[in-house]
């Protein structure tokens, strides 16, 4: 590549700024809505599906059982599969099939049963000691589960959403490609599509950076409320 | 103040066999007194101390703590009286992430005193324990033995009648051991505390326990009176036991 070509591609970068803006845009959106369903729906199941199993707090072996295997249930389909056979749903919830707001609908439904896995190995890493020593001062189940489980698992909970984020960076660029927009499916569009290879490139290049940048900021916080 | 009346606990191993841990067992502790329960491992001593706040719940016989059976109350009605029953762990037990004042507060929290009586209470109880400079420390940068004694002021925070303590000295040196054991011993006679130790060294018997149950397969062999720190023993269990000491 001479540098004519090089300046080429530049320019045709530079003109494409206002796309790649809403590009950014519109993966922050799907991965905020995906993110935010995983923690307030996701979480809570996590906890659910620590807490019932045998030894622990609400021992329950068909709750648990029947938990178990929906979380696995929806963690099996590939999630271009998901994508597809969730386009119904979608359509009910948000009226339309294409877009990053409808994108999000397979996104929170792949990032909650994940999350939910990822919160329920990390709460299993806190010594079941510390727990009954909760119970022991008569600490009721609320007050154990936020003051105990919520608090001293803190730092492997930001580790865990670290993983899902990135994961999901990857999925929405998936998502984006049929009809979420996004930064992937810019790069599809652009620079296979049109063959503008640069666009391409820079498309993962700005992947490459997000991610190294959750990755830090992830690690940071966790190291931060990491007192053990 | 605490009595076990015909306890019994089992539990059910892993090939699905089942364990008696604690067999049809009786027991008094008196109000003010530091009683041990000493025993080889699998003796059921710890079960035994678990018995007394329902940590485990006996299959049969019954628990009363203060003038309550514990074994009849509700989950709430239990959680309080809990709140007069504190522990103390072999392994600690500290949450990590909180502050060894932080750490104290947590019984105060759970019983819902307010913030200022928290703050007030949590600077006594380092003070019992000689602590009060690491209040702002948290358990990962203290000793074994600066663990225990938060640990000890945890217990103590609530202001409750009696302390179970579980092998409180075992993960610590011998010199370490001696300081946890007056410290326990202190607070029983500052504050009449009930204590009730459980150890497998006959020398922790001695130099605080009033008295001592020897603990057998599940059943008390001889309740032991320990008066000057001689340790008043009559089976030839006891007796390997003090001269292995």
């Amino acid at each position: 590549m001479d540098a004519l070509a090089v300046h080429d591609a530049l320019q045709n970068l530079l003109t494409l700024t206002p796309e790649i803006w809403q590009a950014v845009k519109e993966t922050g959106l799907m991965l905020g809505i995906g993110l935010f369903a995983a923690i307030a729906i996701g979480g809570p199941l996590g906890i659910v599906l620590y807490l019932s199993q045998p030894g622990q707090l609400f021992a329950h072996r068909l709750l648990n059982g029947v938990l178990g295997w929906l979380v696995n249930l929806v963690r099996s389909f590939p999630f271009i599969i998901l994508m597809v056979s969730l386009v119904p749903l979608t359509r009910i919830l948000v009226g339309s099939t294409i877009g990053p707001v409808a994108a999000a609908v397979p996104l929170s439904f792949a990032a909650i049963p994940y999350f939910a896995r990822l919160v329920e190995q990390t709460l299993r890493e806190i010594p079941r000691g510390v727990i009954e020593a909760a119970e022991s001062m008569g600490a009721s189940p609320m007050q154990i589960i936020c003051k105990v489980l919520l608090n001293e698992g803190r730092s492997g909970l930001i580790s865990s959403l670290t993983i899902l984020t990135i994961s999901f960076l990857s999925y929405s660029a998936v998502a984006g490609v049929v009809g979420g927009g996004g930064i992937g499916d810019l790069a599809i569009r652009y620079g296979y599509y049109r063959y503008e290879t640069e666009v391409m490139v820079a498309m993962v290049l700005l992947l490459v950076l997000i991610v190294q940048i959750i990755q830090i900021v992830g690690n940071r916080l966790a190291a931060r409320l990491d007192k053990r | 103040m605490i009595h076990l009346q015909a306890v019994h606990k089992r539990f059910q191993r892993p090939d699905g066999g089942w364990f008696t841990a604690v067999e049809d067992t009786s027991l008094s502790i008196g109000a003010g007194e530091i009683f041990g329960l000493i025993g080889f491992s699998g003796a059921g001593k710890s079960t035994l101390l678990r018995l007394i706040n329902l940590l485990e719940r006996p299959d049969a016989g019954a628990v009363i703590v203060d003038g309550r059976d514990l074994t009849s109350l509700s989950a709430r009605e239990l959680r309080r009286a809990r709140q007069n029953i504190g522990m103390v762990f072999q392994q600690f037990n500290l949450l990590t992430n909180r502050t060894v004042a932080d750490n104290v507060a947590f019984p105060l929290e759970v019983a819902g005193w307010s913030r200022a009586d928290i703050a007030a209470r949590v600077d006594e109880c380092l003070d019992v324990v000689s602590l009060g400079d690491r209040a702002r420390h948290y358990p990962a940068q203290l000793s074994g033995g600066q663990k225990q004694r938060v640990g000890i002021a945890r217990a103590l925070a609530s202001r409750p009648r009696v302390i179970l303590a579980d092998e409180p000295t075992s993960a610590l040196d011998p010199r370490t051991t001696q300081s946890i054991l007056e410290c326990l011993k202190n607070i029983n006679e500052r504050f009449g505390v009930t204590v009730v130790v459980v150890t497998h060294e006959m020398g922790v018997i001695r130099s605080i326990c009033h008295r001592a149950a020897l603990l057998d397969h599940g059943r008390i062999a001889e309740v032991m009176d320990v008066v000057d720190g001689s340790v008043d023993a009559r089976t030839d269990l006891a007796l390997s036991l003090l001269e292995a000491a």
